[in-house]
């Protein structure tokens, strides 16, 4: 049985990690995460919500240990927590935030950091061991879950530090803009530093300012790994950003003119990595050379039923994509445009099924449709575009009904506007077709 | 200049804040495309969640604005972040005496 070891750091002093620009060493990583091992309790799946990436780090290296499962809900709000413990009702939740509002039992990371101890050995886990379950909305209104094993995490994220070209024996440092709890930030941050003998930051900058600040007291080279919301601020805001050595995108696809301001701005290549949470990352491009994606070496893509699915390589089973692909010769592929009921919000990606289920659950909802904007080219500053929903629901005000969603769905999904009327105009089909909203639209 | 000091206050008048509160109250919903009138929104109220209903990506949005038109880049690090969003009041309160256009 192959065993691949928790981290790829030579030695105890290797750095790991960075807070404040300090270092923290592999020793002292590994400390931490066997003694947060041993005060874990008997639940066998982990709901990691540590917000610090290190604690976080930390906690998944100590499941890993432990032989306990971590989850990666997209979102903790209370609908999905209750289909979390509905999943895995030994399930506790390892957090860092004494105002965490999550209903499961908790589990604070301790306060003071562990002693290393004097020998040094890393250990490793089976191949085949399941580490996480990612979840993605379904069709029916109830999270779908997906298994990773621990082999085909590390295979995928050990191809992306080959496309990033950080394989080339420098100790990059990787600052991250996106959350790891997101398959994104979980493999480009947590995984790749991890598996790369490379160092992640504990912070998640924020403001455009905060990601200078985090940037600047790391020596190079340097990372940042972030969405096209946040490079979108930040060449939005005008402030000059130290130079970084690589810059990753990811969630949506970023326009070349966009990568190209980027590349300026950092002085650095963008790669763009494509991915989903089901099948994880599973191809890259450089923006500004070329509007093709090139796939990992051993996933491919086939057509099948008008959709076209990933599989091979590291992908757990054979996947569907939520992107509409023209397959290229050579592992190739453009994009098309998303799948009719996905809908990528600022990265968070859900289907208009899912969140109708959530919006008719709401008690005096008698019918309820989501829609896509018009124009979902960004008009705002981070180009984020909302979705809109029209709602039957006499004797409920809008404000109440969004209330009730905010328990449900992640705050980006709330629709802007939510616009109640009386009938919905569906036609034969059940659709809601687009002239028909634009009559319930008031200045569409 | 010296001579000026005792007429300058370190905190900004009250009108320069609800000049700045008028203001930003437009600038926000049209910045964010929501379904209130400026005037509408109340500025005791808190900018996240159940109350303007904002969430962390407005929040980007607004610090977009904020440094464009009054020249203020936002920092997380800072103690009076999570205050400068407690309320529309608190928002007007940060900028006006921070401002540097």
């Amino acid at each position: 049985m192959d065993r691949i070891p928790v981290l790829a750091h030579g030695s105890a002093d290797a750095v790991v990690a960075y807070r404040a620009g300090q270092p923290i060493t592999a020793g002292q990583f590994l400390a931490d995460a066997r003694a947060l091992a041993a005060l874990l309790p008997a639940g066998s799946h982990v709901l990691n919500a540590c917000t610090d990436r290190y604690r976080f780090a930390v906690g998944f290296v100590a499941g890993l240990i432990a032989g306990k499962t971590s989850l990666l809900p997209p979102t903790h709000v209370p609908e999905v927590i209750r289909h979390v413990r509905r999943f895995a009702p030994d399930a506790f939740c390892l957090h860092d935030d004494d105002a965490v509002e999550i209903d499961l039992p908790l589990v604070r990371y301790p306060a003071s950091p562990a002693r290393p101890g004097a020998d040094w050995s890393v250990p490793a886990i089976p191949a085949e061991q399941l580490v996480a379950v990612v979840f993605t909305s379904g069709t029916t209104g109830v999270p779908l879950p997906h298994r990773k094993s621990w082999g085909r995490l590390v295979a995928g994220v050990r191809i992306e530090a080959e496309r990033l070209w950080l394989d080339d024996g420098r100790r990059y440092a990787i600052v991250a803009t996106v959350p790891p709890q997101h398959m994104y930030g979980f493999e480009s941050s947590v995984l790749l530093a991890l598996q790369g003998g490379q160092a992640f930051c504990a912070e998640r900058p924020f403001y455009p300012a905060d990601v200078a600040t985090v940037l600047a007291p790391l020596a190079r080279p340097r990372v940042l790994v972030s969405t096209p919301v946040h490079l979108r601020a930040l060449l939005a805001c005008g402030i000059p950003q130290p130079a970084a050595d690589l810059v990753v995108c990811a969630t949506a696809p970023l326009q070349a003119t966009i990568a190209a301001r980027v590349e300026e701005l950092y002085g650095a290549p963008l790669m763009e990595i494509y991915g989903s949470t089901e099948t994880g990352q599973i191809a890259s491009r450089r923006t500004v050379a070329s509007a093709e994606w090139q796939l990992w070496p051993d996933v491919t893509l086939l057509t099948r039923e008008g959709r076209t699915w990933a599989e091979g390589g590291h992908v757990e089973s054979p996947t569907p994509l939520g992107d509409l692909v023209d397959t290229l010769p050579g592992g190739r592929f453009v994009l098309r445009g998303r799948t009719e009921d996905l809908v990528n919000i600022a990265g968070k990606r859900s289907s208009i099924a899912y969140l109708n289920h959530q919006l008719a659950a709401i008690p005096g909802v008698v019918d309820a449709a989501f829609f896509q904007p018009e124009d979902p080219a960004g008009q705002s500053a981070t180009g984020t575009a909302r979705l809109g929903a029209v709602v039957v629901a006499p004797g409920l005000t809008a404000a109440a009904i969004i209330r009730e969603l905010r328990s449900r769905v992640d705050p980006v999904f709330l629709p802007r506007p939510l616009l109640l009327v009386e009938r919905i105009p569906r036609n034969a089909t059940g659709k809601l077709p687009r002239a028909a909203l634009k009559s319930l639209t008031p200045g569409a | 200049m010296a001579e000026n000091a005792e007429f300058m206050q370190s905190s900004p008048t009250s009108a320069a804040v609800a000049a700045v509160r008028d203001e930003l109250a437009t600038l926000i919903t049209a910045a964010l495309n929501l379904d209130v009138a400026p005037a509408d929104i109340d500025p005791a109220a808190p900018l996240y969640g159940d109350g303007l209903g904002l969430d962390s990506i407005d929040v980007l949005e607004v610090a977009l604005v904020i440094s464009k038109q009054y020249g203020i880049q936002l920092k997380a690090d800072s103690d009076a972040n999570h205050l400068i969003f407690s309320s529309l009041n608190a928002l007007s309160e940060f900028v006006a005496a921070q401002r540097t256009k």
